[in-house]
């Protein structure tokens, strides 16, 4: 049982995830989407949680906020067990905690006004007078940056993945949420407009005080945004630490391997010829052990035989390794 | 270069007719690539750069009407019959788009699709096609390549794929390959393998090829010459050391600081460019991206640059105020 | 700081009017047929002939200033007729295929949207009454509890119900896995809410041109059925009915048969335009260029 793995004091921790799996079946069989994942996000940080495709970061994300049932496992939200509310306690708990998606235009209703859509939070959380209504969706309509005036009777076909993006932003901040799940909020969007929404998220995250846990694939994006950074694979936690010192100086073999595959533009690095690491393999049969072990070049017999537990390494950095680049401090 | 270009664009425009208008997805477009060199060609969506190289294999909308030339192994595709042009598209020409699920035919196995195109180019018999085949899957490092040839599109992961799909590309030594943002659906992993690949593969077999981006994290080691695309037009063309160290157009510039880099502190606010692309419907007086530059003045608003050398003639841009001082690669 | 990216100058794409200019002259001659024929069956009531009067001495007379398209085997008044027969197929046409797209769609968006175990309750219902021949089935039911114009149109409501319950879950099935369900989902709406406000409107435009298919597709069964004459049962006559008629005059009045026959055609034609008009307005937006 994984205790306190994060020097965090637990009435700061606003998120908890504790032992957290997650499984569904496809075609009769079982994809071990999460196994065994704990972490803490503290109140007022932004945790960037990292992972290629199939590792498990969306679906933490969706279990977190209960739309994808947990297997085992508890989530604490500000000491609240989510995993245990149903109904009408749970839908008022969602309004503290919010989810922005990967795929700006299709989170919207093609078939409803930007302003009724903003406006739906508020109506569900039960805010009855409309006037009142409007000022709120005009207000968090120009926090993001949008003149209300010109896009609260348009449909959301009529604008581009950035301002989709803006609008899907507002409406997670038009309750006044105190945590929000940024699940890849900027890979479907061009280079310009990225950075454009991750100054905005910024922006807001001053503004209201908030939150974050940020899921991406892009380890640069996820440095740029996040205190602290949690490296994932297959479905497991592999490394948790402070970004800067993750990236200057990481502990497992897989995220030095992130680190080194990113393109740098910069025409005088040559890329390092890669090393043929194969492919992933299927979160249907992961690898006993430690699931990395296929690709890695330190494996060993042990690694296949016992799961690699996260223990700290360096200063707030903890590595789920037998053999890992830094030795155990 | 001492060699004749081997593809040569010249003066090719794209026009689209669209309820709102005419679009110009591709305007005046000069490139030149030479046999067995690398040209990346970087633009955001929008800028017209699919188009382009749609252009290039003559594989456009029906509606689309192209003007130009278009020379490649010094016969215009533009005016090629149709015949001829079939025989030269994956023989000479090949192509690896972005997405391999789509680009590759689901109902059909692995095999029969490799063969497919060898018998119908090399003109194989059926054995030799095979064997062919499973070398050539071989070569693009999937494993167990005969079993593979038996197995259908969806029972292979994204990166094998999209080795499959370079496979049936090379299967015929083309002397030049276009890859359409071929790494863009894949994980950074399987991103840096596949390039690597296709850079082996070039190098072997003394290809041209052109690798269509957004992103110029993968052109900067990879390739041997970059042009950058806005709104239809290229706007820079350099050698890429060049091109990086010695940027000249501010679109470049602002495209290169917007790219989070690994090596900055987290928490530094992006430098973003404003605004966005423009509306290829719409087009605007002036250079196209003087809403959004921040060196523009006078000239910039009322006519559109050419593209033009002025230092070193490989070195191109289409700007009234270029960047002087070398800008930083890398903060 | 984040900064204003809508342009001022009313980028807007297209709107529901320039595309509504594209539908061509055939879409809004469709349109004129099936709104003269509503019209002229709702106030059938105001002709001046009926269509049961029996004229013995005018059997089959050609067309006259009197009877404008003549008169019957029987000397009833041919226009009369027809027009009351649009009543007859136009109420049936419309009302079984709503028995169908409210009951048919209601249970293929909940079938699509809660999966599971209900689904495959819905779906196998479904299939077991496809497995039934329609015909014989429409037969049995005349036969056991009456022809009237009230049994037909339950009975062919009832036979459209899994065709609607297909579409609508087809539909559903797409749109409850796209981000804005499991937005609203994450906002803490309740399912009623995201069926009604979220689902439905998006799920509403390809039924509803399917609706129309299955209007035309009705009007036509309908006639054959009274055609065979296990329709709408005498004095009480649809286009179908007319046509059975007028297969004994066919070599001296070969217009009774033709005329309710194109007049059928045409109706149906139009309803299948309009359908098909409308299913392609419905298709996917336009993507990024």
């Amino acid at each position: 049982m994984m205790q306190d793995i994060q020097p965090i004091r637990s009435h700061d921790a606003l998120l908890r995830v504790e032992n957290l799996v997650v499984e569904y079946a496809v075609g009769g069989k079982t994809i071990h989407a999460v196994s065994d994942v704990s972490l803490q996000v503290a109140r007022g940080e932004t945790l960037g949680l990292v992972g290629e495709s199939g590792c498990g970061k969306s679906t933490l994300g969706r279990a977190v906020l209960q739309l994808r049932q947990a297997v085992s496992g508890r989530v604490l939200f500000d000491g609240q067990d989510l995993t245990a509310m149903r109904g009408d306690t749970l839908r008022r708990m969602r309004q503290r905690v919010q989810l922005i998606f990967q795929d700006p235009i299709a989170s919207l209703n093609p078939r409803r006004r930007i302003g009724d859509i903003i406006a739906e939070p508020l109506v569900i959380s039960g805010v009855k007078d409309p006037t009142r209504r409007q000022q709120l969706v005009c207000e968090v309509l120009s926090a993001v940056g949008l003149d209300p005036s010109l896009v609260i009777g348009r449909l959301p076909h009529e604008f581009s993945g950035g301002q989709c993006q803006r609008i899907c932003i507002a409406r997670a901040l038009v309750l006044n949420p105190e945590f929000i799940i940024c699940d890849e909020p900027v890979s479907a969007l061009d280079v310009s407009i990225r950075a454009q929404i991750l100054n905005l998220l910024e922006d807001m995250k001053a503004r209201y005080g908030l939150t974050l846990l940020f899921i991406a694939h892009d380890l640069a994006v996820v440095k740029a945004v996040s205190d602290r950074v949690a490296v994932m694979y297959l479905g497991r936690l592999c490394e948790v630490g402070p970004s800067e010192q993750l990236f200057a100086r990481p502990a497992h073999p897989y995220t030095a391997l992130l680190i080194e595959a990113i393109p740098v533009p910069d025409p005088d690095v040559r890329p390092a010829e890669s090393v043929p690491v194969g492919e992933p393999p299927s979160p249907i049969a992961p690898p006993s052990g430690c699931r990395f072990r296929t690709r890695c070049p330190r494996a060993d017999q042990r690694c296949s035989d016992e799961v690699p537990e996260l223990r700290p390494v360096a200063p707030e950095q903890f590595v789920a390794c037998h053999h890992p680049l830094i030795a155990a401090g | 270069m001492t060699e004749p270009a081997l593809l040569s664009v010249e003066d090719v425009s794209v026009d689209l007719p669209t309820p709102r208008g005419n679009l110009r997805a591709v305007d005046r477009v000069d490139l030149t690539i030479g046999a067995g060199r690398t040209l990346g060609i970087v633009g955001e969506s929008g800028c017209g750069k699919t188009m382009l190289s749609r252009a290039i294999l003559q594989l456009l909308p029906k509606k689309a009407r192209l003007s130009g030339r278009v020379m490649f192994d010094g016969q215009d595709l533009v005016r090629l019959a149709p015949e001829r042009l079939r025989r030269l598209r994956g023989r000479s020409l090949a192509v690896v788009f972005q997405d391999p699920m789509t680009s590759l035919n689901p109902v059909l196995t692995i095999g029969t699709q490799l063969i497919e195109t060898l018998q119908e180019h090399l003109e194989l018999d059926g054995n030799s096609a095979k064997r062919r085949s499973a070398e050539l899957l071989a070569a693009v490092g999937i494993p167990a390549p005969e079993q593979r040839l038996l197995q259908y599109p969806h029972q292979l992961s994204g990166g094998m794929r999209q080795r499959v799909a370079i496979a049936i590309a090379l299967s015929c030594e083309p002397k030049l390959l276009i890859a359409d943002e071929p790494t863009t659906a894949l994980d950074v992993t399987i991103q840096a393998q596949i390039l690597d690949l296709l850079a082996r593969e070039q190098r072997r077999r003394h290809m041209a090829m052109i690798l269509i981006t957004h992103d110029l994290g993968v052109v900067a080691g990879r390739t041997d010459e970059v042009a950058v695309m806005y709104a239809g037009r290229v706007v820079e063309r350099a050698p890429t050391p060049a091109l990086f160290k010695k940027m000249r157009m501010p679109y470049t510039e602002a495209l290169l600081a917007a790219i989070p880099k690994i090596d900055a502190a987290p928490h530094t606010p992006l430098p973003a460019i404003s605004g966005r692309p423009p509306d290829p419907t719409r087009p605007i007086q002036g250079c196209s991206f003087s809403p959004r530059c921040r060196y523009a003045a006078g000239p910039c608003y009322r006519e559109k640059p050419l593209l033009a050398a002025a230092e070193s003639p490989d070195h191109q841009y289409a700007c009234f105020h270029p960047i002087k001082a070398p800008a930083g690669v890398c903060a | 700081m984040a900064s204003l990216e809508l342009s001022i100058d009313g980028d807007v794409a297209v709107s529901p009017i320039t595309r509504a200019s594209r539908l061509g002259a055939l879409f809004w001659g469709a349109i004129a047929w099936m709104i003269f024929v509503f019209v002229a069956a709702a106030f059938a009531n105001l002709l001046p002939f009926s269509p049961t009067d029996m004229d013995m001495l005018e059997r089959r007379a050609p067309a006259s200033a009197l009877h404008w398209l003549g008169t019957d085997g029987l000397g009833r008044d041919e226009l009369a007729r027809l027009i009351h027969g649009a009543r007859i197929s136009l109420t049936v046409g419309l009302c079984a295929p709503i028995i169908g797209i409210t009951i048919g769609g209601a249970l293929g968006m909940l079938a699509g949207y809660f999966r599971g175990r209900f689904e495959s309750l819905v779906v196998g219902s479904m299939d077991v009454l496809l497995a039934f021949p329609p015909l014989i089935l429409a037969l049995a039911v005349t036969a056991y509890l009456g022809q009237s114009i009230l049994n037909l149109t339950c009975i062919l409501g009832v036979l459209g119900i899994p065709a609607f319950m297909r579409v609508a879950r087809a539909a559903t099935l797409t749109l409850a896995r796209r981000e804005f369900v499991i937005a609203a989902q994450a906002l803490g709406a309740t399912h009623a809410r995201i069926l009604l406000r979220e689902l439905l409107p998006n799920v509403f435009l390809p039924l509803f041109a399917f609706f129309l298919l299955g209007v035309a597709v009705t009007i036509v069964v309908e006639g054959a059925l009274s055609f065979l004459g296990l329709g709408v049962p005498p004095p009480v006559s649809s286009w179908g009915s007319m046509i059975g008629e007028a297969r004994e005059s066919l070599e001296m009045a070969p217009r009774l048969a033709f005329i309710p026959a194109i007049t059928m055609f045409l109706t149906v034609l139009s309803f299948n335009l309009v359908g098909d008009t409308l299913r392609a307005f419905t298709d996917p937006r336009q993507g990024a260029l």
